[in-house]
């Protein structure tokens, strides 16, 4: 415990660079998460209700793709971000950008896959009905993603975890600048190879706060809807 | 209002699934007027005609025709009503406008029409109300609702009122002849023999997927032709 209260204490005489990596961390997850939904949901709802051949094979590989190493995603990302690399002219790499392509692309498989598990499940109960009332394809997906909002919350959810724990491809994309790229996750692998464990624990702490906050944040308002709306 | 889609003929209809065959060598046609109740024990593929009448299942065998051919004015021409109504994470209003919306009825008027296919109801004080929070029976008559909305020429209706109690049983069944009443053509599944008399005029008897007898619903009571009507009735009493 005491070695808590002193990282603690520790954490909090960094101030003004803790808040920056603080809100650095958040930024770059909540954007990849952003994204990752917006494209993610659509996804899932999709392969939830249309039926083509290979529509399996599509699942698997998604399913498949929820546990990519972020160190692989990193790499890739780092690839495609370098001067040589295809994206090379957008001088991403080594800034929040970059960090924010790899999370996206690490959460979506995750958000999608999560989003066509539940999206089916529902469609198996609505689907008579809106084919009845004569909604297909994309007006159908709309309409699912609208009503399992609540649910895909859990989706969202699993997604912001994932970004905000990993440390493999923000380090790697990123490289851990301080004041630039330095996030929570790359700082406590900083501060724990350094040998300084109390401040390692510190942000540790912290981040989990952080996303604790915010998952009672969401299953809150989840419960409220749900009451509210049956 | 163009050309009626009925009558709609099914020739020689089958239907399987798995390699099991549910419907097999239906052939008849549902005209306009009378109400059609469609008659059977629970398995003999009275859902799974209704569907393929509806089009919500595709025929393995033979076909199924309406008179008018076009896809998008088929759907919108015809609705459904299931056993266990599906409503929408909205409220009950917004149920009916949704289907509105989906049957191209401009934005402004969705909302005018929604209300008075609500107050045909009796729904119109629990408008703003989560449909999903509603009662069976409330759910079931928005179901009701949300087809009135949609002026539908023929309404298929799936044994609509087995998950209700006998009093929001008979609410639902004055919607259904005031639908009658307003020149919808009605076709139920049921297996409730008191309901079938109530609000049908001819029987369409299903036995082990086929159809073994269609008669006028007074003949079909008095003398069932075939021996598997008549065991069904005697098995079904009392009628409730």
């Amino acid at each position: 415990m005491s070695a808590i209260a002193e990282g603690l204490r520790r954490v909090f005489q960094l101030d003004i660079e803790l808040w920056h990596i603080v809100v650095l961390s958040l930024e770059v997850s909540l954007s990849a998460v952003l994204l990752a939904t917006l494209v993610g949901l659509p996804l899932g709802a999709l392969l939830a209700v249309k039926r083509f051949s290979g529509r399996r094979g599509v699942i698997v590989v998604l399913n498949a793709l929820m546990g990519l190493p972020p160190v692989v995603v990193g790499l890739v990302v780092y690839l495609m971000l370098s001067r040589a690399g295809p994206l090379g002219e957008l001088g991403l790499l080594f800034t929040p950008g970059a960090m924010i392509v790899a999370q996206t692309v690490l959460v979506l498989p995750i958000i999608a896959a999560l989003a066509r598990q539940a999206l089916e499940d529902a469609w198996r109960e609505y689907e008579e009905q809106l084919r009845s009332l004569g909604a297909e394809g994309v007006k159908a997906a709309l309409t699912l993603i609208w009503d399992a909002r609540f649910s895909l919350i859990t989706a969202v959810l699993a997604g912001l975890g994932r970004a905000s724990a990993e440390v493999g491809a923000v380090m790697i994309v990123g490289g851990n600048i301080d004041g630039v790229t330095r996030v929570m996750t790359t700082a406590i692998a900083l501060e724990t190879s350094k040998g300084d464990l109390p401040l390692a624990l510190g942000l540790g702490f912290i981040l989990i706060a952080i996303v604790l906050a915010l998952n009672a944040a969401a299953q809150l308002i989840k419960e409220a809807a749900q009451r509210r709306f049956g | 209002m163009s050309a009626s889609i009925l009558p709609l003929v099914l020739d020689n209809v089958g239907y399987a699934s798995n390699g099991q065959a549910i419907i097999g060598g239906v052939s008849l046609a549902i005209e306009a007027g009378a109400s059609t109740i469609i008659l059977g024990a629970n398995g003999a593929g009275k859902s799974v005609l209704m569907r393929l009448m509806h089009g919500l299942l595709e025929p393995t065998s033979g076909s199924v025709k309406w008179s008018e051919t076009g896809h998008a004015s088929l759907r919108r021409r015809q609705a459904m009503v299931f056993q266990r109504p599906v409503m929408l994470r909205r409220s009950a209003l917004a149920n009916v406008v949704y289907a509105l919306e989906l049957a191209g009825v401009e934005a402004g008027e969705r909302e005018a029409q929604a209300r008075g296919a609500l107050a045909e109801v009796g729904l119109q004080h629990l408008a703003e109300r989560p449909a999903r929070v509603l009662s069976g029976g409330e759910q079931q008559r928005l179901a009701l609702a949300r087809a009135w909305a949609l002026h539908p020429e023929v309404l298929f209706l799936d044994e609509p009122t087995a998950n209700l109690d006998p009093t929001a049983a008979r609410e639902i069944e004055t919607v259904i002849k005031a639908f009658d009443a307003a020149g919808t053509k009605i076709v139920m599944a049921t297996h409730n023999l008191g309901q079938a008399r109530r609000l049908g005029d001819e029987v369409i008897y299903v036995h082990g997927g086929r159809v073994v007898e269609r008669a006028s619903i007074d003949q079909f009571f008095a003398r069932p032709a075939t021996a598997e009507a008549a065991a069904f009735m005697k098995g079904e009493l009392p009628w409730v």
